[in-house]
């Protein structure tokens, strides 16, 4: 451990524990959360933790609430997250809406469990991840992150902080309960191998600051309140100044802002693991814990003979459309294993455009996929 | 240094580039401001370090004609937009301006666990008995048999009394005036703003287009003079007696001024105080 809290060294954690500490090693100093399987460790590790970093954590009466209090809290000069599950995450959708509209730097990890409703609250799912696009109401952009790895969700932890800071807007972090209750080996660098990024600041006088007047790159920077900025920021569509316009004109040159700030910066963003894909007639597109369990298949199907590569999405939102359609024109079908009844897999295939064909490996969640149906997949897709 | 030069009149509290406001004429809501900013420059607090949250309705506006940090959050979401901003920033003094709707209703279980937390903040809580915004639909203030939008047989519900509400759950200043009484409203932000812990202030305010036409009260005169004729100023009354009825005297005064620990000073004494020197080392990760 560093002298200020921070861990070093090699761990063996849970990738919820895992979470928590990548939000500390992120710079994160504020969580605010409600209990719920399967992710209630990231809060506990958090309570624990973050007063040992001079951080500070509130269990909050509701995930509503939860949310609020991290966009409150980022309005207040610090790195800020929380983290839930399906239930919790619906009730988050409105309180995310708010944060893409203001702007708002922040990370919500969901660990998804089985649903629809109550579900299966301690078993694992990935049926979060059209929600984690389009679950607030309206038009907005969204980064979402799929770890498949104790040590990855530490990793992504710390790049979905890097990503909202530099992009102001809140960052998902979409695991599973799979990942989340994995315990394996998680290796922290030393903070000074640790790339951190944070929020742009005005660099203009007090009264001439201008909050939602974009630089270059689309994103305004961003005070803070207790500054002396005396600015405005309303969930209502705004002008650049942060007052309501209620004008078609206003609503168009923010909104389309906003999307753009992301859309027109998808190369930064967006990452993906590819193996063999050259000269593959099969690629498993996949991602989380499914990506994992596909990795049998996939050997099985090679030492078959089956010439299949994977493409591992680790950016899930924006999703890597370029990347897919420009596979497409060289392959002969993608299989897509996850753990719902299809949702990537609607992007995969709409993306790919008919140049490949799409293969659903899907799954009610519950468990993890038997890997054989994954292999007999690739077979079919093969012939 | 402040983006404020004269902090003695409360036009320059104001941004005078977002008038006219969208209230009504009749409307309490521009003396409740009044009050409210002659109160912020009467308390001396550092106004770089004044913060307001707003919710959703005709009150909720509020904060977008300050001029100062504002925030204009989601429907009832303004208290835990606000506890998270000031335990992430502990100098500021956060005022949270909204409605009776907005607070007691969609926001009522937010309200109620900042009293009982004891969060330092200060709720300013405007109650015409309805929802104004959206066209005068009953809320969870509507006094039994009022009519509104829908409540036009007459409401069949009991109201929520709000300050026996929030002394129930914990809060350590607890007031009521109506938008008549401007210089005892004033004064009692003054003292909400300096308390520390949870304040709570309800002011009972007109709304003539909305309620009070369809109340027997069709201008904002008409309900001022209904508050003149019918408070009572009661310091010290038990929260309890003070729940308002239809064409019934309204108990105002302070209510409640109580010392208790706030959140933050017992996460100094219980937690903070473990990590006040120098970070522990203890930490519960298996070494690989």
């Amino acid at each position: 451990m560093s002298s200020n809290g921070v861990l070093t060294g090699e761990f063996f954690l849970n990738g919820d524990q895992a979470c928590a500490e990548g939000g500390i090693s992120a710079g994160c100093r504020f969580f605010a959360g409600y209990p719920i399987t399967p992710a209630t460790e990231t809060a506990e590790r958090m309570a624990e933790r973050l007063p040992e970093v001079g951080g500070m954590f509130i269990q909050m009466e509701d995930e509503i609430a939860s949310m609020a209090a991290i966009l409150g809290s980022s309005w207040g000069g610090v790195k800020s997250m929380t983290s839930t599950s399906g239930p919790g995450f619906s009730l988050m959708m409105e309180n995310l809406g708010l944060g893409a509209m203001l702007e708002t730097p922040c990370v919500v990890v969901n660990i998804q469990r089985a649903g629809p409703s109550t579900g299966l609250p301690t078993l694992t799912q990935q049926g979060d991840m059209m929600q984690a696009r389009w679950g607030s109401h309206g038009l907005y952009p969204i980064i979402a992150l799929a770890p498949c790895s104790p040590q990855e969700i530490f990793n992504l932890t710390i790049k979905a902080f890097n990503l909202s800071e530099k992009y102001r807007t809140p960052v998902l972090v979409m695991a599973d309960e799979s990942v989340g209750h994995m315990t394996e080996k998680v290796v922290i660098p030393p903070p000074q191998k640790i790339k951190l990024v944070t929020r742009k600041k005005p660099t203009v006088p007090q009264g001439e600051y201008i909050p939602y007047k974009p630089d270059a790159d689309l994103v305004p920077p961003m005070a803070i309140a207790g500054e002396g900025y005396y600015f405005h920021v309303t969930g209502l569509t705004h002008d650049e100044r942060g007052y309501p316009d209620m004008t078609a004109e206003a609503q168009g040159k923010l909104v389309r802002r906003l999307i753009d700030k992301i859309e027109l910066n998808k190369d930064d963003i967006i990452e993906v693991e590819e193996d063999q894909i050259e000269g593959a007639e099969v690629v498993v597109c996949s991602y989380g814990i499914s990506a994992r369990v596909a990795l049998l298949a996939i050997k099985v199907a090679r030492d078959e003979g089956i010439k299949v590569g994977m493409l591992r999405l680790i950016t899930v939102w924006p999703f890597p459309d370029l990347k897919i359609r420009e596979i497409a024109g060289k392959i002969k079908s993608f299989v897509v294993p996850e753990l719902n009844n299809g949702q990537i897999a609607l992007e995969v295939e709409r993306c790919a455009g008919g140049a490949a064909e799409t293969i659903l490996v899907g799954h009610m969640g519950g468990t993890v996929h038997d890997p054989q149906v994954i292999l007999e997949a690739i077979r079919k897709a093969a012939k | 240094m402040s983006g404020n030069g004269d902090q003695t009149s409360i036009y320059n509290l104001l941004r005078e580039d977002r008038m006219p406001h969208i209230w009504c004429s009749g409307c309490g809501l521009g003396s409740v401001l009044n009050a409210f900013l002659s109160a912020l420059l009467k308390s001396g607090l550092p106004l770089d370090k004044v913060a307001v949250i707003s919710g959703i309705g005709c009150t909720g506006r509020a904060a977008g004609y300050i001029k100062l940090d504002t925030f204009h959050t989601t429907h009832g979401r303004a208290i835990p937009f606000a506890t998270g901003l000031k335990l992430a920033n502990p100098e500021l003094n956060v005022v949270i301006f909204s409605g009776d709707g907005d607070l007691a209703s969609i926001g009522g279980n937010h309200l109620i666990h900042a009293a009982r937390r004891n969060i330092d903040m200060t709720v300013i809580c405007v109650n015409n008995f309805n929802y104004g915004m959206t066209g005068g639909q009953v809320a969870p203030t509507t006094p039994l048999n009022a009519r509104t939008s829908t409540s036009p047989y007459g409401c069949t519900e009991i109201p929520f009394n709000l300050p026996y509400l929030v002394t129930a759950a914990g809060a350590t200043y607890v007031a009521r005036w109506t938008s008549m009484h401007v210089r005892r409203m004033e004064n009692t932000f003054v003292e909400a703003l300096l308390k520390p812990g949870f304040s709570f202030v309800e002011v009972i305010s007109p709304c003539p287009t909305q309620y009070g036409r369809k109340n027997k009260q069709p201008t904002g005169l008409a309900q001022m003079n209904y508050y003149h004729d019918n408070s009572i100023i009661r310091h010290g009354a038990e929260p309890r007696d003070v729940g308002i009825e239809l064409n019934s005297p309204i108990i105002v005064g302070k209510f409640v001024d109580i010392e208790r620990p706030t959140f933050s000073e017992n996460w100094t004494k219980i937690v903070g105080s473990k990590f006040a020197h120098e970070p522990q080392s203890k930490a519960k990760a298996v070494k690989a």
